[in-house]
């Protein structure tokens, strides 16, 4: 416990790259969700295949596979080196987007036919229909769904220590336990609070989003989808 | 020198089956552990004992939200200072079926939750003993019901495997790696162990989807 002054500064050094690559591995999930899962439901075959061989390919292989071809076989192949961090973001962004394509695709067609029938009743065009009517119904059953998805991401940016980005838990494994041993316990007690802290965060977040988005189509959030979210084992 | 050799790809090809082959192990003996060990939390958190359920909640909710990487470490390099020395495979055996044993269990608490009432009543009606009650007519309803999410979490763990290369498990990723240091050349190791997830995971979350459909038909 003696070091526990410093060992918490070092851990905290850590937390900077931490949340950098969650808040952008989470925008980018959020783009690549919407952009491929809304491709699985075109009218046109080719974009349909295109965005399946996506969502498939990244969710069949394993994320350590991907973060390690993108950091040492892309840059043989195309000569440009990625700054550690960033391709860690295009991993976490690329692997959860997969996943999240899936949860959109669901979340859209679970919304009940005759919402569409009322749209065409209304004449409003396939875009508005989408935009004004299908997506803020559908958004609300999405983000219990996505809140799940983002916890995820959050433990994956662990995973970017094995290519050197001084996240927490390289802060942890390569600067902390070398240096102070007898603590080990303590350090990585520490580790698994700031993720547990960082994680009830995202939750807190998402609940409030539940709130508003449920709300604004005169719903409550609904724990069914809450509860299915963790059972289905989608991801 | 060609972006992409094929002598070389195949002559590296038997060494990641090989390491395949370690992977597999892992996976199968994480799975048997979060398998059973989910569905024993699932049971003894039914009955609902006081302190008991929420310290099960509690272990739950803080395996579940923390990265299965620093669990490992975890596991590594804490627990010798307890006494307690495992090797590396042990190791991830461990963490993974540990932290895949919490999502488990909460997948076979929403199976118990929908079996009906009247289920648990009959059986108290017919005064069946406890064990009789869980093996004879709740579970044999529960299980089914959830095996296509047990399926789905058993792939997530197959391609959380690589993971374990951080405490030197030698398993596809680990291997591909230690084999692109040797020769410089890392774009056909890393390919074909990105292959060899695809080839095994796709088919198997395929049917997986044929499962579900046929439980929902």
């Amino acid at each position: 416990m003696d070091n526990l002054p410093r060992i918490v500064p070092v851990l905290l050094q850590g937390l900077p790259p931490t949340v950098i690559a969650t808040v952008g591995g989470i925008a980018l999930t959020v783009l690549l969700s919407f952009l491929a899962g809304l491709a699985l439901l075109s009218p046109r075959r080719w974009v349909r295949a295109l965005s399946r061989v996506y969502v498939e390919g990244f969710r069949g292989t394993s994320e350590v596979v991907q973060l390690f071809w993108i950091y040492f076989v892309l840059p043989l192949l195309v000569g440009v080196q990625l700054v550690p961090l960033f391709a860690g973001v295009l991993v976490l962004g690329l692997n959860h987007g997969a996943y999240g394509a899936e949860i959109v695709r669901g979340a859209v067609r679970s919304v009940p036919r005759a919402q569409y029938e009322a749209c065409v009743a209304l004449s409003l065009s396939p875009a508005q229909r989408m935009r004004r009517v299908i997506l803020p119904q559908a958004v609300v059953e999405m983000l219990p769904s996505f809140n799940n998805l983002f916890i995820q991401l959050l433990k994956s940016t662990s995973i970017l220590s094995l290519i050197t980005v001084a996240e927490v838990t390289q802060r942890g494994r390569a600067v902390l336990v070398p240096a102070f041993g007898d603590d080990i316990v303590l350090i990585f007690t520490l580790m698994l609070l700031i993720y547990l802290v960082l994680s009830v965060l995202i939750t807190a977040g998402m609940r409030f989003l539940e709130r508003t988005a449920a709300g604004r189509v005169g719903r409550r959030p609904s724990r069914a989808a809450r509860v299915a979210a963790v059972t289905t084992g989608a991801r | 020198m060609p972006a992409w050799d094929w002598g070389y790809a195949f002559e590296v090809l038997p060494q990641l089956l090989r390491a395949l082959l370690v992977t597999l192990e892992i996976t199968l003996l994480g799975s048997v552990l979060a398998l059973v060990l989910g569905l024993v939390v699932a049971v003894v958190r039914q009955a609902r004992i006081p302190v008991l359920d929420q310290v099960l909640w509690a272990l739950v909710e803080f395996v579940r939200s923390t990265p299965l990487l620093v669990q490992v470490f975890f596991l590594y390099f804490a627990l010798p200072r307890f006494g307690i020395t495992l090797s590396a495979l042990t190791v991830g055996v461990l963490g993974l079926g540990l932290h895949y044993a919490t999502y488990t269990s909460e997948v076979y608490r929403a199976g118990i939750e929908a079996v009906p009432r009247g289920q648990w009543e009959a059986a108290a009606a017919l005064s069946l003993p406890r064990s009789r009650t869980w093996t004879g007519v709740i579970l044999p309803q529960a299980i089914p019901r959830v095996l296509p999410a047990l399926g789905n979490y058993v792939i997530s763990m197959f391609k959380e495997v690589p993971l374990l290369l951080a405490i030197s498990v030698v398993e596809v990723v680990n291997k591909a790696q230690e084999i692109g240091s040797q020769t410089f050349r890392f774009t056909e190791p890393f390919t074909i162990a990105g292959l060899l997830f695809l080839v095994l995971s796709y088919p198997a979350s395929v049917l997986v989807r044929r499962l579900e459909r046929r439980r929902a038909a």
